[in-house]
């Protein structure tokens, strides 16, 4: 990125196939941060737009108007507004769909006004013959004032053009408002206002006043005068209103002279498909038909890759074991570090086929029916048909579902779907859940149809999903969080999804969760395995005094290593953490190893069967599983003589597993999305006492 | 056309496939996202679906197709024609 570069912010309504123009514009050249100070990813990709001359596109959120309602949307204000002059745009790209085009030309109306140089993208021109629409474009260049140029992203078509324009516009450097906003409505309120800095336009200090956003560079004093203005805000109210008729009016009087739809030619396939998906009946069927469909193919297509992965990073750590010199710096590589790369990585699969079935239920605006569907059903548990979204996309991973609660604009229904979500069976429990199922579950049929262990991890998905609810009315009726429940959504024109776009968005998903995700898991298993190779006195000693109380007993020379391990294990610092929660997790029915296992999941869940794969000092391999459950099955409580993973302790196992906030991700994500520590360390708490007293209930009364 | 204002009447009470026209009077109890969306005084507006729970309605105003929920929509009043 040069100084050389042109600017680009890319704006427009939501599915206007922003997204595809900027995947066009930018290809690979793609990357995702963060805006300084907020916490809302910002993409950005740069686009060659001569031979000499580049573009750094930032893509903004989707939005219908500068003003905001919701998180995702106060962006375009803040970048706009330039609040970081860094962050300003030299150009403004406005994209608007050919077919909705009176509503899209609000948004450009009020970008016009800012006086940036701007250009207008039209999209989706292939669909005009189809749909009876025919534009005046050299006249509609006129009215408007601005450069316009017809495009369709998908096929590829005008993208050329979009670039020259750019640097025409760029070039020539002007820019004029649209619509005088202050003569209409009230001219001495807007000229007084209009007087208070010459260094904006009249429209950016009228959103500094209604939207309490101020620019980084305003004078203390400006700023003064502007909150001046402030202090009748039902008349700010009124003056909005009317801003947005008279801006209709302006658009309506341009679109009358050169934009005409042929309503005759209209294809109904809308009404059609919305008969099917938003039936009282079939809708609901379709949906959970559809949801069975996403799950089964999760943990079918995903198991192959898997094993795959599973099995290579078993061999990476065996032949850096057998090439590297012994050490501790060996040591760690292949117990710490490269099972703890593997631990992420292994989630890819899952992740990234869970993201395609999103991605391709919001493209093609199957989603948005959901939402329609849902709200009503939601909103009594205090969300918004808009939380469905997250609650699906956390059964692969609670990081990126939390993010995409950033479209609820009520902030109430936004913190409670935030806090509810991490009940959902994300990936991470499905290890823990696979284990112990085949430890106790036996492999039979009921009915003569259902295996009986695919069942039970269906309960355990049922279980999630209930209890989230369940919370949501919780925190629904005891929350005081004042926030104004509004809800509107739109209803997209269905369409076929575009390859691109949804490889991009997997790409880019599966990348930021691997990252987000990969950074703690892998520092927390460097920890993990230095808390576990080291201790005090008694760790040091633990191999002779191993080797002496064996001394005159027959053991194969396996075994004694077992044994050496096991001792060095349970004197190690991680087995004296085990040893000192051990009287508080007696009830529940686990003794100090799985007590280790616990402490270690609360960094990540996946975590458990490694941990005990130590802990019973097997190789920590779960292409393997058999061993490790056979481990596992043969384990004794010296208690009672019987074996230590029975009935009772597996199930009060999963139900812990299924209740604790055992993810540091999470926790971070939550953090960063409520901007405070409160709400994280509520759910941490609140779901670690839930998950102790259902397991101790599930372990007292199954024993 | 003639329009008959009937204080009852409203884009909630609406049957689906029935078109009427937002009142004037009614601006003050949109709000201004609805209004930026198209929902705008003068516009005609068809009830499109309803959901199967009765609410949210489905709706088509000035082009848009907007789902809003029936407290927001019983705030706005209509002409039917």
């Amino acid at each position: 990125m040069s100084n050389n570069d042109i600017k680009v912010a890319l704006i427009g309504n939501p599915n206007t196939g922003k997204t595809s123009l900027f995947n066009q514009l930018t290809g690979l050249n793609q990357k995702v941060g963060n805006y300084p100070g907020i916490t809302v990813d910002k993409k950005q990709g740069i686009c060659k737009l001569s031979a000499t001359q580049n573009a750094v596109v930032t893509d903004l959120p989707g939005t219908y108007s500068i003003n905001p309602t919701s998180l995702d949307e106060s962006i375009v204000l803040k970048t706009l507004l330039k609040k970081d002059i860094k962050e300003s745009p030299d150009v403004i790209l406005v994209v608007a769909d050919v077919e909705n085009l009176k509503r899209n030309l609000l948004l450009f109306s009020q970008i016009k006004d800012l006086e940036v140089p701007t250009v207008l993208a039209i999209n989706m021109v292939d669909q005009m013959a189809k749909k009876g629409i025919s534009i005046d474009l050299s006249l509609l260049k006129k009215e408007l004032n601005t450069e316009i140029v017809l495009i369709s992203a998908r096929k590829n078509e005008g993208i050329e053009q979009v670039k020259e324009a750019i640097i025409r516009c760029h070039v020539a450097a002007k820019a004029s408002p649209l619509c005088g906003i202050n003569h209409q409505i009230d001219p001495d309120y807007f000229t007084k206002l209009k007087e208070i800095s010459t260094s904006y336009s009249l429209y950016e200090l009228w959103l500094m006043v209604t939207q309490n956003s101020y620019p980084e560079a305003i004078t203390t004093e400006e700023k003064k005068k502007l909150i001046a203005f402030k202090q009748d805000t039902s008349k700010l109210k009124k003056y909005q209103h009317k801003e947005t008729i008279y801006r209709y009016q302006e658009i309506n009087k341009i679109l009358k002279k050169t934009y005409i739809v042929d309503k005759s030619k209209a294809t109904d396939l809308r009404s059609k498909l919305d008969k099917v998906f938003t039936h009282k009946i079939f809708g609901y069927v379709f949906f959970v038909f559809l949801l069975l469909v996403i799950f089964q193919s999760v943990f079918d297509w995903a198991s192959l890759p898997m094993d795959f992965i599973d099995s290579t990073f078993a061999q990476i750590a065996d032949f850096a074991k057998s090439s590297l010199p012994e050490g501790v710096f060996t040591d760690l590589l292949t117990e710490g570090i490269i099972p703890g790369i593997g631990g992420v990585i292994i989630f890819i699969p899952q992740i990234a086929i869970l993201f395609l079935f999103i991605a391709v239920l919001e493209e093609t605006g199957y989603m948005s029916r959901v939402v329609f569907l849902m709200d009503k059903i939601m909103r009594r548990f205090g969300m918004n048909g808009k939380s469905v979204i997250p609650l699906i996309s956390g059964t692969a991973c609670a990081i990126p579902a939390i993010m995409a609660t950033r479209t609820i604009s009520s902030w109430k229904e936004r913190l409670i779907t935030i806090l509810v979500t991490p009940f959902t069976t994300c990936s991470a429990r499905l290890p823990v859940y696979a284990i112990l199922i085949a430890l106790i579950i036996p492999n039979t049929n009921v009915f003569g149809f259902l295996n009986l262990q695919g069942l039970v991890l269906l309960s355990l998905y049922g279980l999630g999903f209930f209890t989230a609810i369940l919370a949501a009315y919780i925190l629904h009726k005891t929350l005081d969080v004042k926030s104004k429940s509004f809800f509107v959504a739109e209803m997209p024109n269905y369409k076929l999804p575009s390859v691109k776009n949804v490889f991009y968005e997997v790409l880019e998903k599966t990348k930021s969760f691997v990252l987000e995700a990969g950074k703690i898991i892998l520092a927390l298993s460097i920890v993990l395995w230095f808390l576990a190779s080291n201790g005090p006195s008694a760790y040091k000693n633990a191999e002779k005094n191993t080797i002496e109380n064996v001394a005159n007993k027959n053991i194969t020379d396996a075994e004694l290593q077992q044994k050496i391990a096991s001792a060095k294990l349970e004197n190690s610092y991680i087995g004296i953490l085990g040893k000192t929660i051990e009287p508080v997790i007696k009830p529940l029915g686990y003794d100090w190893k799985i007590g280790i296992a616990l402490i270690t999941s609360f960094a990540a869940r996946e975590v458990f069967v490694g941990t005990l794969a130590t802990i019973y000092s097997v190789e920590a391999d779960d292409e393997d599983t058999s061993t490790i459950k056979e481990k596992m099955a043969s384990e004794v409580n010296p208690e009672t003589g019987k074996k230590r993973f029975n009935f009772p302790v597996g199930m009060s196992l999963m139900v812990f597993y299924a209740f604790a906030m055992q993810c540091m991700a999470t926790l971070a994500i939550v953090k960063r999305e409520t901007k405070t520590w409160k709400w994280p360390l509520i759910q941490l708490f609140g779901m670690a006492f839930l998950a102790y007293v259902s397991a101790l209930f599930t372990y007292q009364i199954l024993n | 056309m003639r329009f008959k204002l009937n204080s009852l009447s409203t884009i909630a009470s609406l049957h689906i496939g029935e078109v009427g026209y937002i009142s004037e009077e009614s601006l003050d109890n949109i709000p201004l996202k609805l209004l930026e969306m198209g929902c705008l005084p003068g516009a005609e507006v068809e009830l499109v679906q309803v959901a199967p729970l009765k609410d949210p309605l489905y709706i088509c105003v000035n082009g848009s197709h907007l789902a809003i929920r029936k407290e927001t929509a019983a705030k706005i009043k209509i002409l039917k024609s």
